[in-house]
């Protein structure tokens, strides 16, 4: 067991890691005994775990992600889902909702092209169909507010550790964010401006340290500034009062 | 290639342009110049000048293309009209279907492309200005721009061509070594796998020559590598 690489040190594909008994994680790959990168990232290794944080890509699904899709197609039983990345979701009539859809019925009425929904990834197949549910505790049809989009690889630093990044970004602004690990970020609240700048933010600035007390910098002085010039007359929401948590503690 | 004339390409061991035969030009790379695609790169040799952007994986059409093991890796390779002396009649014609070939090949190798199947990557590979040695020019640009688009690789790939002018090999050759010169040597190398994905020749060499020439060439990929390898830390290490 021998390491070539610090912890966090950025490493471009095919750079040596480490050599030995390591559990590899994503973005590494093994020859013969030597442990190898295949991607443009940072080194993350604890004890004999060793993987490779990625600077940038696309998402690729795994179950039990939370993800936040845009409805693309109704066929006869079931809907198709986008989800920022190069594969499509599926939701199923029996996935859709806790009631009883009639034979029949219209399932535009349930969800129309167009609509966002907050979804769980249940499966994903061999052949990468993406089974999506929507019947779990907190997962909804998101009916207003903003949807912006970030890179995927970016996520865990908007949601920071255990949470905290989002947390704190929902109490000085006030606002309803939910991150989807796809890389889709929804926002809803009066000051959904510096939320969504402060978001910008962090994805510019997400290899770097002390981040959360750069934002935290940021969104004083940008709520402070607009405190005063706040005239948007954002009508009261509706959106149904399902408590909000499932940011997924994924670091 | 072939045309003989009176220019003399190596006068008191210095070539027309002042290098020694194992010198490369000079080399600029720079990781993430396109905002829009998903990894890009910019590289410049001497008076070549590529730009690489990479778009994928993404969902493949037309769908008949789609391979459910791997994902399916197209290149294109392209020369603005404007990169040469003569305009070059723009699209696709016979040397840039044969060289966006070559430049697959050269890259398939080295991409985990069973990572993404059933998804397709486009590479594409655009020549500013051309100055002999496009085609590797173009395959280092698209090596750093696939790293940057976040796909999983085991190893880039530098390229670098060798050659023969006035019975000398030489490591990089320019359009005019190119154009009035004996020998010219593509190569493609990883050197991390300590492979070759890419060798051409056009011209003749000796045994010894090509021998020469190989190790020249595999000695100007290395420094490229090295190239590439700070293009792409300069690209998120400098504004810590």
């Amino acid at each position: 067991m021998k390491t070539y690489k610090q912890n966090r040190e950025l490493v471009i594909p095919g750079e040596l890691l480490a050599e030995g008994d390591y559990l590899l994680g994503e973005g590494t790959f093994r020859k013969e005994d030597k442990v190898y990168s295949s991607l443009l990232g940072l080194v993350d290794s604890k004890e004999r775990f060793i993987k490779v944080i990625p600077l940038s890509g696309k998402y690729m699904p795994h179950p039990r992600d939370l993800v936040i899709g845009v409805i693309t197609d109704i066929a006869f039983s079931n809907w198709s889902v986008d989800l920022n990345s190069p594969y499509t979701g599926i939701i199923s009539i029996s996935n859709a909702t806790e009631r009883y859809i009639e034979n029949g019925e219209d399932l535009s009425k349930i969800y129309n092209i167009g609509d966002v929904v907050l979804a769980k990834v249940i499966d994903v197949s061999q052949s990468m169909v993406v089974g999506l549910t929507m019947k779990d505790r907190g997962l909804f049809k998101l009916r207003e507010g903003r949807l912006i989009t970030i890179s995927p690889t970016k996520v865990p630093r908007v949601i920071g550790k255990q949470g905290t990044m989002v947390q704190m970004l929902k109490t000085m602004t006030g606002c309803k964010i939910v991150v989807g690990q796809n890389g889709r970020v929804w926002i809803d609240g009066k000051n959904a401006n510096a939320a969504i700048e402060a978001v910008r933010l962090i994805e510019r600035e997400a290899h770097t340290s002390g981040l959360t007390d750069k934002v935290k910098e940021f969104l004083e002085k940008e709520l402070g500034s607009s405190a005063s010039s706040n005239t948007s007359k954002l009508k009261p929401k509706k959106v149904e009062e399902k408590e909000e948590e499932k940011t997924d503690g994924k670091e | 290639m072939g045309k003989s004339s009176d220019i003399k390409l190596i006068t008191d061991g210095k070539r027309i342009d002042g290098r020694k035969p194992n010198e490369l030009r000079p080399v600029k790379i720079k990781a993430g110049v396109l905002e829009r695609a998903d990894g890009s790169a910019y590289v410049e040799v001497g008076g070549t000048h590529a730009i690489a952007a990479v778009y994928g994986p993404r969902t493949l059409h037309p769908r008949h293309l789609v391979n459910a093991q791997k994902a399916v890796l197209r290149t294109k390779y392209d020369m603005a009209p404007f990169s040469v002396d003569d305009r070059k009649r723009p699209g696709p014609d016979r040397r840039s279907i044969e060289i966006s070939k070559v430049t697959r090949e050269a890259l398939e190798p080295v991409i985990f492309l069973e990572q993404y199947k059933k998804t397709g990557i486009d590479v594409f590979i655009e020549i500013l200005q051309s100055d002999g040695g496009t085609r590797v020019a173009g395959i280092t640009a698209a090596s750093v721009a696939l790293a940057d688009a976040g796909i999983a690789m085991r190893d880039l790939v530098a390229a670098c061509a060798a050659g023969k002018v006035d019975d000398t090999v030489v490591l990089d050759l320019c359009g005019k070594e190119d154009n009035f010169g004996q020998a010219d040597m593509p190569i493609a190398y990883a050197p991390n796998e300590d492979k070759i994905t890419l060798l051409q020749m056009d011209g003749d060499f000796t045994e010894e020559e090509f021998e020469t020439a190989l190790k020249y060439a595999l000695d100007g990929t290395k420094r490229i590598y090295e190239l590439q390898k700070k293009a792409l830390k300069e690209r998120y290490e400098k504004n810590e």
